[in-house]
């Protein structure tokens, strides 16, 4: 009973950690440019595919080199989740500004993208892509050069775009049919794909209890581990940093902080690296717990929307304490202890009953969690300020 | 009152012109509708005319993503919440039709249940079906709107907690294999008051049905976001504090249109799984019901018609598309989400009005007036005015 209550609040801490990595990295974006991002759950996806390549590499140099590959995945993981969060950021979000519906629509769009990205990538399609950006960014470069740019700008894009869209597309048609499977095979494909933890990571550290034992795994153990480095790691940046200071004045007054010379621009740029970065080592965490697939991020991505509405945009602590709530009470209810507690008590105990599946739980969650902003609207520690909006 | 009469009477003549352009739009939506039910039967495949049916069931959801986003500004990525449940409601009744006495749904006695859910039992009549496509999904709709409403929840908080619960309502119906056949949905119908579902001439009454369904849903929008309500909700889009200073209370219009939309959507689902003959949790995916809302971005937002055409666009290109190249539909689709919002705000319809048509008018060598504020053009003293300048 207690040991089954104990695991169940362990392994509720331990997803609730992985949320709280993933939501950190939306909250700060939300709170400083007021934009959701939609393709969060695939940066964490991207993450996980990450890791997936990286332990593939290192199973290939050998034994004593696979051991470690995690400690490489991580940041590894970030830097490639915050490479796609920059482009994105550059490429589509910056033009979107004070328009926080459209983009959500946009980083929609993305997400779709890089889903069937992930499905269907093959080395001919690399190359593609690659080849495109090449042509299109140098003819981009070659114009810019041009004393005449902005009276041919207009019209050259298209054709630029049509051009080199068109011998990319054709180079890659050629590739495929001279090589036939060994470029064209898809990288990851459509099946999900699995994280083996190292040796060291395997098993767990047993709790002897009165009434029986259980078992804290060594993997969980190390994702706590891994999101208090995170927390710590963000909340020095913020409060330690020059940027940090830069970042903490745009999310309080945007257009004050730009009249006192901080370049809004880069501040956005790099917030949006750094939490599509926090999304990439979360990702990195979710492919120890299971299997990878290109559906990954849909998962979770609904519970860390959630832990930023219920934390309160802009605050820490209000993030960290949704995320361990919510991951909590998800497993607690899942899991069925709950209805185990309250079995003296005929109707809860059919209630928790009812709700005793992973799924079901989501459910109750949600409801409560309606029930809570019925109280305090504005999340556990809403920002303060004398502005009338919520 | 005297400051009112002034401003708000519009001459006889405006009123006149008003009454004339609505009597020209009447007559534009009589003659697609006829030209949809009569002529196009004897044009299409048996096949693209069913897709078309289907699709312009889609559009009413369209419709109804256009009366709440488009109008009011409330991004609602859960409607297929509401589509779902008008389709559950209608299936229910069509499981149960051809039963006798008190006799189950295969997939219940196979599960184990011995006696009709208490919820069941009153979709054995057809009349409270039909009620309870729009009501079932306008009462969840109201209620849920009156919850996040009530507390000022808006923009994106709002459209990330209709998100979620659309999982929430996928993973309650996809859960309760007993009472709604989880995964599988309600499906395999047989009758509908007497009638075969599955024959080619019930299937063309549910063609007609729709469309005469899409043109009252149409109408109704039409009336709505017309005068004085139409204006508080285009006014709640673009700044709600000031209506709230203004003396109105947002929040009863807001739960209002949420419910009417919800229902709306009720009916496209209904007619929707009459067509198609499924309804399962599929419906409630987040990704369905986020296309609805592109549907309605690629038509033009705030036009009614653009929700309409967005929708059989969207969904012709789709099923083009997928049939051609399977795989890469997300692509596009993609693609798309990305074009409309940068490239294309206004829609379709938006930049016909925008920029298509005014070139069109410039290639024949009409110029447009540009006209910036019209009740002042046609105010009799700046004209005057204007006639004495020119002289």
């Amino acid at each position: 009973m207690l040991a089954g209550l104990l695991d169940s609040l362990y392994g509720g801490i331990s997803i609730g950690a992985v949320l709280l990595i993933a939501a950190l990295g939306l909250a700060i974006v939300f709170g400083l440019m007021g934009v959701i991002n939609l393709a969060h759950g695939e940066l964490m996806m991207l993450g996980a595919y990450t890791t997936f390549v990286v332990q593939n590499w290192f199973k290939s140099l050998g034994e004593p080199w696979f051991e470690t590959y995690i400690l490489f995945a991580i940041p590894i993981a970030f830097l490639v989740t915050a490479l796609v969060g920059l482009i994105l950021e550059r490429g589509v979000i910056r033009f979107l500004y004070g328009r926080p519906l459209e983009t959500l629509l946009a980083t929609w769009g993305v997400s779709l993208i890089l889903q069937q990205f992930v499905r269907s990538v093959n080395w001919v399609m690399v190359i593609g892509i690659a080849l495109f950006c090449l042509l299109f960014f140098g003819a981009l470069w070659v114009i810019s050069r041009r004393a005449d740019r902005e009276r041919i700008r207009s019209w050259a894009i298209p054709i630029m775009v049509v051009l080199s869209l068109g011998i990319a597309f054709t180079i890659g048609k050629v590739l495929s049919e001279t090589f036939e499977l060994a470029l064209t095979k898809p990288w990851f494909g459509t099946q999900g794909v699995d994280v083996t933890a190292p040796t060291w990571m395997r098993g767990g550290w047993l709790v002897e209890l009165p009434e029986g034992s259980f078992q804290l795994s060594y993997v969980r153990l190390f994702i706590i581990g891994l999101t208090i480095l995170c927390i710590t790691g963000i909340y020095l940046f913020l409060q330690r940093s020059a940027w940090g200071l830069r970042i903490r004045a745009v999310t309080q007054n945007r257009s004050m902080s730009a009249c006192l010379g901080i370049p809004t621009g880069k501040v956005d740029a790099l917030t949006f690296a750094i939490g599509s970065g926090l999304a990439g080592v979360a990702g990195c965490a979710i492919s120890l717990l299971g299997s990878v697939s290109p559906n990954t991020g849909q998962d979770y991505i609904v519970n860390t929307f959630m832990v930023v509405v219920v934390g309160g945009v802009g605050k820490l602590v209000g993030s960290i304490v949704a995320a361990l709530a919510i991951g909590t009470m998800n497993y607690l209810i899942g899991s069925g202890i709950l209805a185990l507690l309250f079995q003296p008590i005929e109707p809860l105990f059919d209630l928790f009953t009812f709700f005793a599946t992973t799924s079901m739980a989501k459910v109750m969650v949600f409801a409560l969690i309606i029930i809570f902003l019925q109280i305090r609207p504005g999340g556990i520690f809403p920002q303060k300020g004398r502005s009338y909006e919520l | 009152m005297t400051s009112d009469s002034v401003i708000e009477i519009p001459g006889i003549d405006q009123r006149r012109k008003r009454r004339q352009s609505l009597l020209i739009e009447g007559g534009v939506v009589t003659l697609i509708a006829l030209l949809l039910i009569i002529v196009f039967p004897l044009v299409l495949s048996d096949f693209r005319l069913s897709l078309l049916g289907r699709f312009l069931a889609l559009a009413i959801a369209a419709l109804a993503i256009d009366l709440i986003w488009g109008y009011t500004g409330l991004l609602s990525l859960g409607h297929g919440i509401f589509f779902a449940l008008g389709g559950y409601a209608l299936a229910m009744h069509l499981t149960l039709a051809p039963l006798e006495g008190d006799s189950l749904p295969e997939f219940m006695s196979l599960y184990g249940v011995d006696k009709l859910p208490w919820f069941w039992q009153p979709f054995d009549s057809f009349g409270f079906a039909v009620f309870a496509v729009i009501i079932v999904p306008a009462v969840v709709g109201g209620l849920f709107g009156y919850l996040v409403f009530r507390n000022r929840i808006r923009g994106v908080y709002f459209s990330i907690l209709t998100q979620a619960a659309t999982i929430v309502f996928f993973n309650f119906f996809n859960g309760q294999q007993k009472l709604f056949n989880g995964t599988n949905g309600l499906t395999n119908y047989q009758t509908l008051l007497g009638a075969d579902v599955n024959a080619t001439r019930t299937q063309f009454i549910f063609y007609t049905i729709t469309i005469l369904l899409l043109v009252v849903s149409y109408a109704l929008c039409r009336w709505l976001t017309q005068g004085r309500f139409g204006y508080l909700l285009v006014a709640i889009r673009d700044d709600e504090n000031r209506v709230r200073f203004s003396g109105y209370n947002p929040t009863g219009f807001k739960v209002l249109v949420f419910a009417i939309s919800a229902g709306l959507a009720g009916i496209a689902g209904a007619m929707f799984t009459l067509q198609t003959g499924i309804v399962s949790p599929k419906a409630m995916d987040i990704a369905f019901s986020i296309e609805m809302v592109i549907w309605v971005a690629v038509g033009g937002r705030a036009t009614l018609v653009g929700a309409i055409l967005g929708a059989l666009v969207v969904n012709f290109a789709k099923s083009i598309l997928s049939e051609n190249f399977a795989e890469s539909w997300l692509f596009f689709q993609g693609g798309l989400f990305l074009l409309v919002v940068t490239v294309l705000p206004s829609g379709i319809v938006g930049w016909w009005r925008y920029s298509g048509y005014p070139v069109l008018l410039s290639l024949f060598g009409k110029r447009k007036e540009v006209i910036t504020y019209p009740s002042l053009e046609e105010d009799p003293e700046v004209q005057r005015e204007r006639e004495e300048i020119s002289h």
